[in-house]
C-alpha cells in the first residue's frame, strides 16, 4: 500500500515537473521571439508584429489526407516567405485549426481563428465545410482562399444569386474539367463522336458530365451514347456494350480511379476501342488497374502534374522534397502552396496600401488584391472571373507505355 | 446483334450468381439456414488468390488455394458457429450467420484495410476477345460459362448418382429418419457446406476475373443477389438455383442496358418481394409442410 502511494506521489511530481517545463518554454520563447526580427533598428516606425493568417481544414478524420496535404503546402510557402524576410518586414504566423471534416466544427473553427486575430484564412479543404464557412465569412468580409473545394457553390450561391466576393480558390472548378476535356477531345484529338459513362449517384461525376455535354453540343462534338451507373456498381457490361455498338472516337469517364479500373477491364472485354478521357479523380489510376495496357493512350486532366518540366513546378518539387524528407507532392500540396502564395501576395499589397492592420479596410484591400491576381503559380496561370472562379489551365496527363506523361497545359 | 451481346453479358453475370446461389440453396435445403456468411466466403477466396498471385506464386496454385481455403473456412465456420446450435431455434442460427458475416468483413478490413485491391485477373485469364461478326466475346466470358456449366453438371452427378449425394438428399428430406437409417448427419452437413464453399471459391475466381477488384465488402451485395437468385429459383432446389442465378444476372444487365441504372439493384429486391408475395416457393421449390 505504501509502495503504491509512493509511486503515485512520484508520478504526480513528475507530471508537475513536466508541466513546469512546458510552461517555462512557452514563457521564454514569447518574449525572445518579439525582438528577434530586429526590425526596430532598420525602421523605427515599422510594425514588426507578425501577420496572422489561419489555416482551416481536416487534420484528423476521414478526409484528413487532403487536409494534411494542403497544410503541408501552405506551411512550405509560409516558411519560405518567413525565411526570405516575410512581408514588409513582418513574419507570417500561421494558426491552424482542425475541423475534422465536419461543417459544424468548421464554423467553430472559423470563429476561433477570428478570435485569435487572423486577417485571412486558407481553407476550408472540402466542399461541405467550405460552403458552411463561407456563409459566415461573407458578411464578415474575411478574405478566404480554398486550395481544393471544387464545387461552384463555394463562391456563388445560385439560389440567391450572390457572389461570395471574399472567397477565392487555387484549384479549378468541376465544370471546368468537363468543358476542358470536351474542348481537348474536339480540338486536339479531332474526335467527331463521343460517349460518356458516369456515376449518377455522385455530384462530382454528374456535374462534370453535364458540363462536358453542354460544351460538346456547343462545339459540335456528337454524343453517340450517354450511359450511367449507380454508385458502387461493379458490372458495366450492359452500358459498355451499348457504347461499343456506337463505336465512338472518345469515351469520357468523369469517375474515380477505382471505378476506372473496373470500367477499363470490361471495356476491353466489350471490344471498345475509343480513346479514354478522364478527370482529376483519375490520379493514381495506374496503381488501381490490373494491367496498364487497359488505359494505354488515355488522357486525363489534373490540377498539377509532378511530371511538368516548368521551372516553377521543378522548384516546388525540390523545395518540397527538401522540407518533407524527399516526398513527392500531390495535387493538394501544390494547390495548398499556391493558395498561400496568392493570399500572401495579396497581403503584401494590403500592407503597402498603408491601411491599419486588421481593420475592415485592410481586409477589403486583401480581397481586392486577390481579385486582381494575374500571374503564374505552381499549378498554372491564375486570374479570377466575375464569380471569383479561377481562369487557369489544366495539366493534361497522357498514359503512354504504362506511365503517366505530362502532355502539356491546356 | 446488340441484343445477343447483352444476353451473353447477362449469361456471364448470371452464371456467377448461379454458382453462389447453389451454396445458399444446398445449405438451406439441408439445415434450413440462410447462410449469410456465404457471400463473405467469396471475398476471402478473392483475397487468398490475390495475395498468393501477388507473392509471385503460379496462378494455378492460387486458384487451388482459394478454393481449398474457402472450403476449409466454410467447414470451420460450420463446426465452430453452426454445429453447436443444431438444436437451437432457427432464428438463433440465422443471427449467428449474420454475425459470422460481419466478423469476416471486419477481420478483412482490419487485416487488409478497407481500400479496394486490384485483382491480377490477367494472370489467370489473359485479355483476349473473339469477334463473330459484330459479336464480341472475351475469353473471360467463355471460361466463365464453361466452368459454370461443368461445375453444375458435376454437382448434379454428385447429388443424384453418388452415395454421399443420396445421404444429402436423405438428410434434407428428414434429418431424424436419415439418422435412424444410419446416415452420419453431422458429416453430411459438413460435406454440404464444403461443396457449397467449393462452388463459392470457383465463383470468387470467376467474379474477380470479370471485376478485378477485391474489398472487404465485395461479398455483401454479391451474396445478397445470389440469395435472391436462390429464392427466385426455389430455395433448396439445385436446378432452381441455377435458373434463378441466370434470371437475376439477365435482369440486372437488361436494366442497365436500358439505361435504368439507378434501378439495377432495386430490381433485384423487387423481384424478391414479388416472388415472396406471389410464389414463395420460386420456380422449382417444393411446398413444405410445417413439421409439428
Amino acid at each position: 500500500m505504501k509502495k503504491t502511494l509512493a509511486l503515485v506521489l512520484a508520478l504526480v511530481l513528475c507530471l508537475g515537473l513536466l508541466a513546469a517545463c512546458s510552461g517555462n518554454k512557452g514563457g521564454s520563447t514569447a518574449p525572445t521571439a518579439a525582438p528577434a526580427p530586429g526590425g526596430a533598428t532598420e525602421a523605427p516606425t515599422a510594425n514588426t508584429t507578425p501577420i496572422k493568417i489561419g489555416y482551416l481544414g481536416p487534420l484528423t478524420g476521414g478526409v484528413a489526407q487532403y487536409g494534411i496535404a494542403v497544410q503541408n503546402g501552405v506551411k512550405l510557402y509560409v516558411d519560405q516567405l518567413n525565411a526570405a524576410g516575410g512581408i514588409n518586414g513582418r513574419q507570417i504566423d500561421l494558426v491552424s485549426y482542425d475541423e475534422e471534416g465536419d461543417a459544424t466544427k468548421a464554423i467553430t473553427g472559423y470563429n476561433s481563428l477570428l478570435d485569435s486575430g487572423v486577417v485571412a484564412i486558407v481553407g476550408d479543404v472540402t466542399t461541405g465545410p467550405c460552403t458552411a464557412v463561407v456563409a459566415e465569412a461573407y458578411p464578415d468580409g474575411t478574405p478566404m482562399i480554398t486550395a481544393s473545394a471544387t464545387a461552384t457553390s463555394i463562391t456563388y450561391n445560385a439560389d440567391t444569386n450572390t457572389v461570395y466576393t471574399n472567397m477565392f480558390r487555387s484549384c479549378f472548378i468541376d465544370p471546368f474539367q468537363g468543358e476542358t476535356m470536351a474542348r481537348f477531345a474536339y480540338d486536339v484529338l479531332k474526335a467527331k463522336t463521343a460517349a460518356v459513362l458516369y456515376d449518377n449517384g455522385d455530384t462530382y461525376s454528374t456535374g462534370v458530365y453535364e458540363y462536358f455535354v453542354s460544351k460538346a453540343n456547343e462545339l459540335g462534338l456528337e454524343l453517340v451514347a450517354v450511359e450511367s451507373y449507380a454508385s458502387g456498381a461493379v458490372d458495366f457490361s450492359g452500358q459498355l456494350t451499348n457504347i461499343a455498338a456506337k463505336n465512338p472516337d472518345v469515351l469520357f469517364l468523369p469517375i474515380y480511379y477505382n471505378d476506372v479500373a473496373l470500367v477499363a477491364s470490361q471495356a476491353a472485354d466489350a471490344g471498345l476501342k475509343a480513346t479514354m478521357l478522364g478527370v482529376d479523380g483519375w490520379s493514381s489510376v495506374l496503381d488501381a488497374v490490373t494491367d496498364t495496357a487497359l488505359v494505354e493512350g488515355a488522357y486525363y486532366c489534373s490540377g498539377y502534374s509532378a511530371a511538368d518540366t516548368g521551372a516553377l513546378v521543378q522548384k516546388f518539387l525540390s523545395d518540397y522534397a527538401a522540407a518533407y524528407n524527399g516526398a513527392t507532392p500531390n495535387m493538394f500540396d501544390a494547390q495548398g502552396y499556391d493558395a498561400a502564395w496568392i493570399l500572401c501576395d495579396a497581403i503584401a499589397k494590403a500592407e503597402a496600401s498603408g491601411k491599419t492592420y486588421g481593420s475592415d479596410e485592410y481586409k477589403a484591400e486583401i480581397i481586392a488584391a486577390m481579385k486582381a491576381t494575374d500571374s503564374d503559380y505552381v499549378t498554372g496561370h491564375v486570374s479570377y472571373d466575375d464569380h471569383n472562379d479561377p481562369q487557369k489551365t489544366a495539366a493534361i496527363i497522357n498514359i503512354v507505355g504504362g506511365e503517366e506523361k505530362f502532355w502539356g497545359s491546356y | 446483334m446488340i441484343v445477343l451481346q447483352q444476353l451473353i453479358n447477362g449469361l456471364q453475370l448470371g452464371s456467377i450468381y448461379s454458382l453462389i446461389a447453389l451454396g445458399y440453396s444446398m445449405v438451406y435445403g439441408i439445415i434450413m439456414l440462410l447462410n449469410f456468411a456465404h457471400g463473405d466466403i467469396i471475398m476471402v477466396g478473392g483475397y487468398i488468390a490475390l495475395l498468393i498471385i501477388g507473392a509471385g506464386i503460379h496462378p494455378a496454385l492460387a486458384i487451388v488455394a482459394a478454393i481449398v481455403g474457402c472450403m476449409v473456412l466454410a467447414c470451420v465456420i460450420e463446426k465452430a458457429a453452426y454445429a453447436p446450435l443444431r438444436k437451437a431455434p432457427r432464428i438463433s442460427l440465422l443471427i449467428t450467420a449474420i454475425g459470422v458475416s460481419f466478423f469476416l468483413e471486419n477481420v478483412a478490413q482490419l487485416l487488409l484495410s478497407a481500400n479496394p485491391r486490384s485483382f491480377p485477373n490477367t494472370a489467370i485469364i489473359p485479355t483476349v476477345s473473339f469477334s463473330l461478326g459484330s459479336l464480341n466475346i472475351s475469353l473471360t466470358t467463355l471460361v466463365t460459362l464453361a466452368v459454370a456449366i461443368v461445375s453444375m453438371a458435376l454437382l448434379t452427378v454428385l447429388v443424384n448418382r453418388t452415395k454421399m449425394g443420396k445421404a444429402m438428399r436423405a438428410v434434407s428430406e428428414d434429418m431424424g429418419a436419415a439418422q435412424l437409417m444410419g446416415i452420419n448427419v453431422n458429416r453430411t452437413i459438413t460435406f454440404t457446406f464444403a461443396i457449397g464453399a467449393i462452388l463459392a471459391g470457383i465463383g470468387a475466381i470467376l467474379y474477380c476475373c470479370k471485376y478485378p477488384q477485391v474489398k472487404p465488402t465485395t461479398g455483401y451485395l454479391l451474396g445478397m443477389k445470389a440469395f435472391v437468385a436462390a429464392v427466385l429459383g426455389g430455395i433448396g432446389s439445385i436446378p432452381g438455383a441455377m435458373l434463378g442465378g441466370l434470371a437475376i444476372g439477365m435482369a440486372e444487365v437488361i436494366v442497365n442496358a436500358l439505361g435504368y441504372t439507378t434501378w439495377a439493384d432495386a430490381v433485384v429486391y423487387v423481384i424478391l418481394i414479388i416472388v415472396l408475395l406471389v410464389k414463395p416457393t420460386g420456380f422449382l421449390g417444393r411446398t413444405m409442410r410445417e413439421k409439428v
